[in-house]
């Protein structure tokens, strides 16, 4: 090899500073990326990390209990499976079937007809006790999920079935209170951020992003001892007189408390299938009668608080019938001359509508509507009504005779029973509440004190003999009350043989605690006077209450007396 | 001596490291703990529940009257059976 110089080579004279320049532009351009991603773009980055280490998790709320006085707990959430399938996408053999079947404890036609109904989503059954869910998921058939919900759970069963109402799906009221508190009662699901590991262990919080809010719990004034039993009378009453339905309300006299609130017909809200509207309607609350004459108390009430008659003022009822226009009043029994209190007593339509004649229709109107008439007693029910009160100018004379045996106004069963708050107490109305009462309530003054005791001595006279309703007397204490007896409504007139038979009063007269309203509506045995339909069961009711209550007595025990069987026992309207 | 100053810092920082796995590993765990337990109160709430249904299942007054009635044969005293005691009366 012979040496030889190699001629230097020489670049081009652009060559370095360009792969330099490319390279720095690259760096610029891989830090500026970076930085990008860093700093200003980085949250899908963030995102796609988390997700493979955190999680969102749902904190569940239950919804609150609803509990009676006592906390005697009247419905309760639990948290259940239901189990659903897609049917399309099932792939099950027939042993598999088979063991489902068993396993969801349901025959398995039912099973069958359940997939073949078609869709893509089918409840094979709700609610499945947890136990039994985990048997379904051990069968691993393709197709069959679970699900977590909560389900609510109501002990009492038809007892207290339309006062309650009860929840739909994802545990919202639908009905009753359940309705009409829903907001107080709900639970919120919270939700929180946590940290797990490869086996799917939560091993940190990181964040709480929504607190759950847990239901609160609601305390009814209902008694649920009083309740089944105003339940247990009424629907034995509604049994022997053959009649289509029937309601009953118990007040507290002094704090207006509903106590208890029944219904028949009544319907079990643990299984709901098949039940009908009608079943459901709480008809205490949301349906309106013509109450008859247990608002004759408020037209003499109007007249004594006006001064036009005192309880001794003789009123002529002879002939028993009194004409005004073209209409003409009838009385069941013809009777003579009677005192205010006698007419009360005696239930005289002819007196009573002299008595309202003798009075301003604006007079009647007001005390009428101060007694909470034609207004809606406000217990914050869904669907509850206020009755009709027409306004005194449009009053004929015919109608304010016929409103003071209450045939021309309607009322609900709590609006009458609350009407009564007037004479239990001194002559205020107390306000009524589904919802425990924790202080005294303030009343607003209807009638004087002394009208209030004036006309509770003439209700204390109805239950005695020669009066119309003996039969609503209990062993031990003072009661007074007024019967109601009114034909139908029937479209637009009154029907001839159908009738809605009531009954309110209060007890013990020396000091009420308790008003009791009842209402049977088309009894169908052959009776119909609210003396001889209603008044049992307000004395069976009142007396077993008292007794349960330990309310002292304030009269001897033999203090019942029964007059023989006489046609004299009705009232008319 | 400076190197034995720094031996001794290594020293210290890697028992400072260690003493980070493990308190580390043992808040996992006592966070894991602390899960399984607040898991159990979850239960234990929802079986409390149970009880109180099953309870007032039990209790309900249209049971109890059954069971006294047909059970234990008992029955409410007849008006002309009961005397009242201790309160004066009128």
């Amino acid at each position: 090899m012979k040496a030889q110089a190699i001629a230097p080579v020489r670049l081009p004279q652009l060559r370095a500073p360009l792969v330099f320049g490319t390279l720095l532009v690259l760096f610029v351009a891989l830090l500026g990326r970076s930085l990008f991603l860093q700093r200003f773009d980085n949250a899908f980055l963030q995102e796609q990390g988390s997700s493979r280490y955190s999680r969102d998790i749902e904190v569940p709320a239950h919804r609150g209990r609803i509990v009676d006085r006592f906390g005697e707990p009247l419905a309760i959430s639990t948290p259940v499976k239901a189990v659903w399938a897609w049917p399309e996408k099932m792939d099950a053999t027939p042993e598999q079937l088979r063991a489902l079947a068993q396993a969801l404890d349901m025959p398995q036609p039912a099973l069958s007809r359940k997939l073949a109904s078609g869709g893509d989503f089918v409840y094979l059954k709700r609610p499945v006790p947890p136990e039994a869910a985990e048997r379904v998921a051990a069968l691993q058939i393709k197709g069959v999920h679970d699900e977590t919900e909560y389900w609510r759970y109501y002990p009492g069963g038809d007892v207290m079935s339309q006062i309650l109402g009860f929840t739909g799906d994802h545990d919202i009221g639908q009905e009753g209170m359940e309705l009409s508190q829903q907001s107080w009662l709900g639970g919120k699901p919270g939700s929180r951020r946590v940290i797990i590991n490869r086996r799917g262990d939560i091993v940190e919080d990181v964040a709480s992003i929504r607190a759950p809010q847990e239901g609160r719990d609601l305390a009814l004034a209902i008694d649920s001892r009083l309740q089944y039993l105003a339940f247990r009378e009424l629907k034995a009453a509604i049994d022997v007189n053959k009649a289509h339905a029937g309601a009953i309300v118990i007040l507290d006299a002094t704090t207006g408390e509903i106590v208890a609130l029944a219904n028949w017909p009544a319907y079990n809200p643990n299984n709901r299938t098949g039940v009908t509207p009608k079943k459901m309607r709480n008809r205490a609350l949301t349906d309106t009668f013509e109450p008859g004459s247990s608002m004759k108390p408020f037209a003499i009430a109007s007249a004594l608080d006006a001064g036009k008659v005192t309880p001794s003022t003789i009123i002529d009822t002879a002939p028993g019938t009194l004409t005004i226009g073209p209409a003409t009043i009838h009385d069941a029994h013809r009777e003579g001359a009677l005192t205010v209190e006698q007419v009360i007593q005696k239930s005289s339509n002819v007196g009573a509508a002299k008595v309202a004649l003798s009075l301003p229709p604006a007079t009647m109107w007001q005390t009428l509507s101060d007694a909470g008439f034609g207004t809606p007693p406000q217990t914050g029910f869904p669907g509850e009504v206020g009755g009709r009160l027409r306004p005194a100018k449009s009053w004929r004379p015919i109608e304010q005779a016929t409103m003071a045996y209450g045939h021309g106004i309607s009322v609900n069963l709590v609006q009458l029973a609350r009407a009564y708050t007037v004479f239990a107490g001194d002559g205020e109305l107390k306000p009524v509440s589904l919802l425990k009462v924790d202080a005294p309530v303030a009343g607003r003054p209807v009638v004087t004190p002394e009208t209030a005791r004036a006309v509770r001595h003439m209700l204390e006279m109805v239950v005695l003999p020669g009066g119309t309703a003996p039969k609503a007397q209990v062993a031990g204490y003072r009661v007074a009350g007024k019967t109601g007896t009114a034909h139908k409504l029937d479209g637009k007139t009154y029907s001839a043989s159908q009738y809605i038979a009531s009954f309110v009063g209060f007890a013990p007269v020396s000091n009420p605690r308790l008003i009791v309203a009842v209402m049977i509506d088309e009894p169908g045995a052959g009776q119909y006077y609210g003396g001889a339909v209603a008044a049992p069961v307000f004395s069976s009711v009142m007396g077993a209450a008292l007794r349960l209550l330990s309310v002292p007595t304030d009269a001897p025990l033999n203090n019942v007396v029964l007059p023989p069987d006489v046609p004299d026992v009705k009232e008319e309207t | 001596m400076m190197a034995r100053l720094n031996v001794i810092l290594l020293l210290v920082l890697v028992a400072c490291a260690l003493s980070l796995v493990t308190s580390r590993h043992q808040s996992r765990k006592l966070f894991v703990d602390l899960e399984r337990e607040q898991a159990r109160a979850r239960n234990y709430d929802i079986e409390y529940g149970q009880l109180q249904i099953e309870q007032s299942t039990w209790a309900m007054p249209t049971r109890v009257e059954k069971v006294a009635r047909e059970q234990l044969r008992m029955q409410l005293p007849g008006a002309g059976r009961v005397e009242v005691m201790g309160e004066a009366r009128p």
